[in-house]
């Protein structure tokens, strides 16, 4: 059990000495050699072309689960600043660390991240955990899994939350794969069941729900979908412990190299997965021009605005703003669907909203299926109408 | 160039249905297809390997013996052999397990340099088994692939898809691609000539005994998640219809939308 050195197969060529994310190796007469402080997260065994590294990890079946204490948090960033789904997952980790009596840890990666304690603090953090290096501006998967890996083995949460993003998707099963434990995607729904954490997520496109627990590996892991964990109400008075992570890395030995950034949503608005209102434009809507009223209505209503598969095919909106089986999976409070006939394709990307209102010429459209509230009509006459009456009633004292 | 393309037979989930009385799911009459995504990744590294000019493609699959004809499909579509990894023994692995038993086929094919998966699958929908294939044989990856290129010295230009448009990274093998097919991608079904061909190139058919590895972590055992039930969702219940010309229909509609709580006044 641990970390051992072959020394008959070590060259001391040094590979493992810069991949430790931890500056946990050093060579010792051409040999390399483990320090204390190494964490086990198996960054070097990876890049040892002379298989001189082996690492074995304790069975988690065989240990004492019980030492395993806390839910805890990745704190997704986006430009520096904190990600809305993060204090959706700060505030329902909250709510299970009390049911089990725990605390609430969160995890930080960046170039400069302490000034954000603060804030996600307020949300019911207890233990803030920073890694803080240039090199971690932008997301690395290997660099984030060596260092999540690395911190959970040393203080054994009993809980991880990963938010269900395009990062969270990227780095939760790569942590999952390297810790040997389990891990369930795109959770809805979170909660402690006999101590254990219950996850419900969907499956067969929303069709069915599965309820999923890890009985014997810890930490329980999942990643959980963007606004559908609701936002507690910040207290800013909250502060939280902070522990720094020591963390080293080279920036040559990345082996993914990030060469461009390109954007291509409009600057200031926010992202499709993280709106928490959507009005969406299909077929129905005839042309490219023609979104501009949806444009208009939300922004009265802070809203975003989405495509259906058909109007991205037709090149009217980018590719970004698609929601469906082939686009994104959105859960936000209220989707308005305009001109969309809503086959399975895109209700699975879009099912899961908590209000649904669909607008649209044919009464027999599936997208009235699933609606809430509908209106069989001509979008182009009823939603300049509703943007007046939402500018006239949403601004009234 | 050594190519792996990890793929999974799946119910066409676009064709499952629930019964409006029990509430549960209609599985009669699905088809099996491939997942769709795995199709792209197979037609993109058949497309690398060609501009590559040399190399194999193997296309795995762990599955049942019926998940043969996904397989078929995918040699048809340019793939120059496939495995079968079937076994009961693998029966109810969950993702991590199954990138266990893929990852130790892919050991077994050896010095891979590439290996290609689908985003997710569309029964499952994790998008998680790629990622844990590439952590156990420790490689790289890069998930939300839109579009690769190769270049003579096999340096690779690829587009990642990101919540607000993508990004170019550069890597070189040894890596794995989680792949998204664009909106416009239409799984086609390989011509007959290809079909034919198909069932010359080689096949084979793996079971546990063959993979060796760690027998403990396959299949149920092997699986650290456990689904204790599964059920439909509630349904949403009927639809409001709104009904009176557009200007009175917008009005009841903002009423509506105000009294539940959907929009608050500022």
């Amino acid at each position: 059990m641990g970390i051992d050195i072959i020394l008959d197969k070590c060259t001391g060529c040094g590979l493992c000495v810069k991949a430790c994310p931890f500056a946990a190796i050093k060579i010792k007469n051409k040999k390399a050699e483990i320090e204390a402080n190494c964490t086990l997260c198996g960054s070097c065994v990876d890049v040892c072309k002379l298989e001189a590294i082996v690492l074995e990890r304790p069975k988690q079946s065989d240990k004492d689960l019980s030492e395993y204490k806390d839910v805890w948090i990745f704190v997704e960033l986006k430009e520096e600043e904190i990600k809305k789904v993060s204090y959706e997952l700060a505030s329902k980790a909250r709510e299970i660390a009390d049911t089990l009596g725990e605390r609430v840890g969160a995890v930080i990666l960046g170039k400069k991240v302490s000034h954000l304690c603060d804030n996600i603090a307020a949300y019911g953090v207890d233990v803030v955990y920073i890694a803080e290096n240039e090199n971690l501006s932008e997301y690395n998967t290997n660099n984030y899994t060596s260092i999540l890996t690395g911190v959970i083995l040393k203080y054994k949460p009993n809980i991880m939350l990963f938010p269900a993003t395009h990062l969270g998707r990227d780095l939760a099963p790569r942590v999952a794969a390297s810790l040997q434990v389990g891990l369930t995607a795109d959770c809805t729904g979170l909660s402690i069941k006999d101590g254990l954490l219950l996850q419900t997520r969907p499956a067969f496109g929303g069709n069915i729900m599965a309820d999923i627990i890890t009985p014997n590996t810890r930490p329980q892991m999942a990643t959980t979908r963007p606004n559908v964990m609701k936002i507690t109400k910040p207290d800013p008075s909250r502060k939280a412990d902070t522990v720094s992570i020591p963390v080293n890395i080279d920036p040559n030995s990345m082996k993914i190299v990030i060469k461009e950034i390109v954007k291509t949503t409009k600057e200031g608005t926010k992202s499709l997965d993280e709106a928490d209102i959507i009005i969406s434009g299909g077929r129905g809507m005839g042309s490219p021009e023609n979104f501009k009223i949806l444009e208009d209505l939300a922004e009265t209503i802070n809203g975003v605005v989405g495509a259906s598969r058909a109007a991205v095919d037709a090149g009217w909106r980018p590719r970004t703003d698609q929601v469906g089986q082939s686009g994104k999976t959105v859960s936000p409070k209220l989707y308005i669907a305009c001109g969309i006939s809503g086959k399975i394709q895109h209700q699975v990307g879009m099912k899961g909203s908590d209000t649904i209102i669909a607008i649209n010429t044919d009464s027999e459209a599936p997208i009235f299926d699933i609606a809430d509230c509908g209106i069989v009509g001509d979008l182009f006459e009823i939603i300049p109408a509703l943007n007046d009456e939402l500018k006239k009633n949403l601004s009234k004292g | 160039m050594k190519f792996v393309v990890c793929v999974k037979q799946v119910p066409d989930t676009t064709e499952v249905k629930v019964d409006p009385k029990t509430h549960t799911l209609i599985r009669e009459g699905v088809p099996s297809i491939l997942n769709p995504y795995d199709q792209y990744a197979i037609e993109e590294c058949v497309r690398i390997k060609e501009k590559t000019g040399e190399g194999t493609v193997t296309v795995i699959t762990m599955g049942p013996p019926q998940a043969r004809s996904a397989l078929m499909k995918c040699l048809a579509l340019g793939a120059d052999e496939a495995i079968l990894i079937s076994d009961k023994a693998f029966a109810g692995s969950d993702t991590w397990a199954t990138a266990y038993t893929l990852a130790q086929a892919i050991k077994k094919i050896g010095s891979i340099d590439m290996v290609f998966c689908g985003q997710q699958a569309i029964d499952g929908d994790t998008a998680q088994v790629g990622p844990e294939i590439a952590q156990q044989l420790g490689i790289p990856q890069v998930t939300y692939v839109e579009k690769i290129d190769i270049d003579e010295k096999h340096k690779l230009l690829i587009h990642k898809q990101t919540e607000e448009g993508y990004h170019v990274l550069e890597t070189k093998p040894p890596v794995l691609f989680a792949l998204l097919p664009p909106t416009s991608f239409q799984p086609e079904h390989p011509p007959m000539s290809s079909i034919l061909r198909a069932k010359k190139k080689p096949f084979n058919e793996w079971d546990a005994k063959t993979l060796g590895g760690d027998v403990s972590k396959y299949g149920l055992d092997g699986s650290f998640t456990q689904v204790i039930k599964t059920y439909t969702p509630p349904s949403r219940g009927e639809c409001e219809l709104i009904e009176g010309n557009s200007k009175d229909a917008a009005r009841k509609l903002s009423e509506i939308l105000l009294k539940h709580e959907v929009l608050v006044k500022r």
